[in-house]
């Protein structure tokens, strides 16, 4: 304690705890700490009486009876024979992808956005406060279901594709068809050899990474600067390129067909995943714009001029001088954007998209009537996930930033 | 984390206090009763051009509420998706739930609900646009198909593909509103849920004729009231007022003849309708004319099923086995003694 008189003569009094600076801070403390404790016990105590009284327990075997129900998007295989437990883990994985998809398109949009938001050509930059007032300012809820109906109501239905003279045509060359349950894209059918294919792409990807680190170095030491990009590009595609010849085209494309009531085959992306994913995705990149915003105009000026003095051309100084410097203030925020995202994606209820929240959360919760189970099990999934995104960008965001010594 | 686990489970049951034992006296205590009924399901519960509420399941709540109140408009409607309705009537939201229900073990046992009884026979079936030329399920394999979260209809419907080998992709919507307007949108092929509610839902639709309700019925769904496990007394009443109806139809007391059957020599009736000299309704808490309220509420139970659902209300189902007992039907009350 700061307090720099001599030690009272006077003996403790009781009331002391509250008036004396001493002593005030923690008695302060242990009070509250008190009555927090008294509503977590009587919260917890409230709990067990009441499901006493509803003569229910609190059990997990749910999870591993027969769920009954069939899922429409699975990323795994999954019958109504499967489990409950893995009902949630489909929706787990559904959940997954939207937060995966929606990250990455919300931060390509944000990124672009918010620097076009900055630029000096006066249309551009009021078109693009325009997109981000516009996301950022109306519930994401209200943008899910309006992008879900836009999907639904503008779109001719697969029977439309029928007939000698069609409503609807397939667009890209007959490969895509665009109807109100979702787009068909052709899918890829891995033939004999193509996983050789796949190997020499990826060794491909660790050649081209190894090329830039010596690009760097090449430029660090002797300061040439080599065409990185069009020869790391030649380096990825071109060996994946001939061998994919040289093998008799090993990979065919499987096109998707009307049969019945639906178009199979291809890749289905079903409108309500389509709208979920895009909808989240324009809102949070409303939020990265302004971020990224933040970000580029938090970097002194003095740092573009003087890379201006260099003599750099204007993208070469966003790219190489402004944005590294930039990124050290945008990454944080954009980790809780991140985490917005996943945590917005349980709307999906709205559309009929089953993530996490509609199967372990709405259906099995409903067939099991095990509400509270259910719940803390989706709390967990929500606080875990969030947990292992924010400590994966926190450990990203170390190497960005400036080493203290 | 330990603390936030706790936390989180207190709060969520947080809202579920009180005791659930004595809703009779809850129910006086409050001065109306709060009947669970569905957001919208054309003859069962809707609300009509003027603001009333209407339906079957309407009409029952109604009875009750007569019976416990004397007063059939004491009752305070609720409407809950079928996702959210068990949760709502175990956390004492409701205390009765008529909302086209379908009985089973597991919610019997499982889910700690009392079932009342059945008030509707019904089954599951397919509803389809004409243009699509489908004249019956077996032609529906990979059909797109809208279907309500959270029912017995969902499991119906993924039983009976996989039984008779034809695949399909569930559009799963959180009601009928929802599921109507994805079907009408062709979002979907067929629309699948208790038939009486895809005749309801048809006639309503704007060219009712451009839809067709498939002949196959898929499933047994005894639909009825149920409330929470543990109070006996409040099902016994809710049971029994049920059972008056039906039986009020069987010895043909209507709601405008209620009044003329002082002088007959039925013993039952007398019990029934609280004329006699038995006042056998105490047992229950109930005054001694409190089936005489219910049934002049709304009138007996082929009244309630006409008015709500058959000829007069435009829907035109058929009693079918909805019928009493006496005129072919399989509705039969325990005797009221």
């Amino acid at each position: 304690m700061s307090s720099p008189s001599p030690p009272p003569s006077e003996s403790f009094k009781f009331s002391m705890l509250l008036s004396d600076t001493r002593y005030r801070g923690m008695s302060l403390q242990v009070i509250t700490f008190i009555i927090f404790m008294a509503v977590f016990f009587w919260l917890v105590d409230n709990t067990i009486k009441n499901l006493a009284l509803l003569d229910k327990d609190v059990s997990f075997n749910f999870l591993w009876l027969r769920a009954g129900y069939d899922i429409n998007q699975r990323l795994i295989p999954y019958s109504s024979d499967s489990t409950h437990g893995m009902a949630a883990l489909v929706g787990i994985l559904n959940t997954l992808l939207v937060a995966f998809v929606g990250c990455i398109i919300a931060t390509v949009l944000g990124l672009f956005v918010g620097i076009l938001r900055l630029s000096k050509n006066w249309i551009v930059a009021k078109l693009m406060s325009a997109y981000i007032e516009g996301f950022r300012n109306v519930p994401v809820l209200l943008w899910i279901v309006m992008v879900f109906a836009l999907l639904t109501e503008f779109t001719s239905a697969p029977r439309a594709f029928k007939g000698a003279e069609p409503e609807a045509t397939m667009v890209f060359f007959e490969s895509v068809a665009i109807t109100n349950r979702g787009t068909y894209l052709p899918a890829p059918v891995l033939e004999e050899g193509a996983y050789w294919l796949l190997l020499c792409f990826g060794l491909s990807i660790v050649a081209g990474i190894y090329f830039l680190r010596y690009a760097n170095k090449k430029k660090k030491d002797t300061g040439k600067s080599l065409p990185t990009f069009w020869i790391s590009a030649a380096v990825i595609v071109l060996p994946t390129f001939i061998l994919f010849f040289a093998m008799g085209q090993p990979v065919s494309l499987e096109y998707p067909y009307l049969k019945g009531f639906n178009f199979k085959d291809g890749i289905h992306l079903r409108n309500s995943f389509l709208a979920l994913t895009l909808a989240l995705a324009f809102y949070t990149s409303a939020f990265i714009a302004e971020i990224v915003r933040a970000g580029i105009m938090a970097v002194s000026k003095g740092q573009s001029e003087a890379a201006a003095s260099l003599g750099l051309r204007p993208n070469k100084i966003m790219r190489l001088i402004i944005l590294p410097q930039a990124l050290r203030i945008i990454v944080p925020p954009l980790i809780s954007n991140y985490l917005n995202l996943t945590k917005n994606s349980s709307l999906a209820i709205a559309v009929g998209y089953m993530d996490v929240r509609g199967t372990l959360g709405g259906i099995t919760l409903n067939q099991t009537g095990r509400e509270l189970e259910s719940m803390l099990l989706l709390m967990g999934f929500y606080l875990a996930v969030s947990l292992l995104i924010s400590s994966f960008i926190n450990y990203f965001n170390r190497s960005f930033q400036i080493v203290v010594r | 984390m330990k603390k936030l686990f706790f936390g989180v489970l207190a709060a969520l049951t947080f809202a579920a206090g009180g005791t659930f034992a004595g809703t009779l006296d809850d129910v006086k205590a409050r001065g109306n009763l709060l009947c669970g009924v569905s957001t919208g399901a054309p003859g069962f519960a809707t609300v009509d051009d003027s603001g009333k509420d209407v339906g079957f399941d309407v009409d029952y709540c109604r009875a009750l509420a007569a019976a416990v109140f004397g007063d059939p408009m004491a009752v305070k409607f609720v409407g809950l998706t079928s996702a959210v309705r068990f949760t709502a009537l175990a956390a004492g939201e409701v205390d009765i739930l008529a909302r086209n229900t379908t009985w089973t073990y597991s919610r019997d046992t499982d889910l700690k609900q009392t079932f009342l009884g059945v008030n509707y026979y019904d089954g599951q079936g397919f509803m389809v646009k004409k243009e699509l030329g489908v004249k019956s399920t077996t032609e529906l394999d990979g059909a797109t198909v809208c279907i309500q979260v959270g029912t017995t209809t969902e499991l119906n419907l993924a039983d009976y593909f996989k039984e008779n080998g034809m695949s399909y992709e569930p559009v799963p919507t959180a009601d009928n509103a929802e599921s109507q307007q994805q079907y009408l949108a062709g979002a979907c092929d067929t629309y699948t849920t208790d038939a009486s509610a895809l005749h309801g839902t048809r006639v309503n639709l704007e060219n009712p004729d451009d839809h067709l309700v498939l002949p196959e019925i898929i499933s047994k769904e005894p639909l009825g009231p149920l409330v929470r496990h543990g109070d006996d007394n409040w099902a016994d009443i809710g049971r029994w007022v049920l059972n008056a109806l039906v039986i009020a139809e069987e010895k043909g007391i209507t709601k405008a003849n209620i009044d003329s059957w002082k002088d007959t020599k039925d013993a039952e009736i007398h019990r029934l309708l609280g004329t006699g000299d038995d006042d056998i309704l105490a047992m229950v808490g109930l005054p001694k004319n409190a089936m005489y309220n219910a049934i002049k509420a709304g009138g007996n139970y082929g009244e309630i099923f006409e008015n709500n659902l058959g000829a007069t209300s435009g829907i035109n189902i058929e009693r079918g086995v909805n019928a009493s007992w006496t005129k072919g039907g399989i509705l039969y009350s325990p005797p009221f003694r």
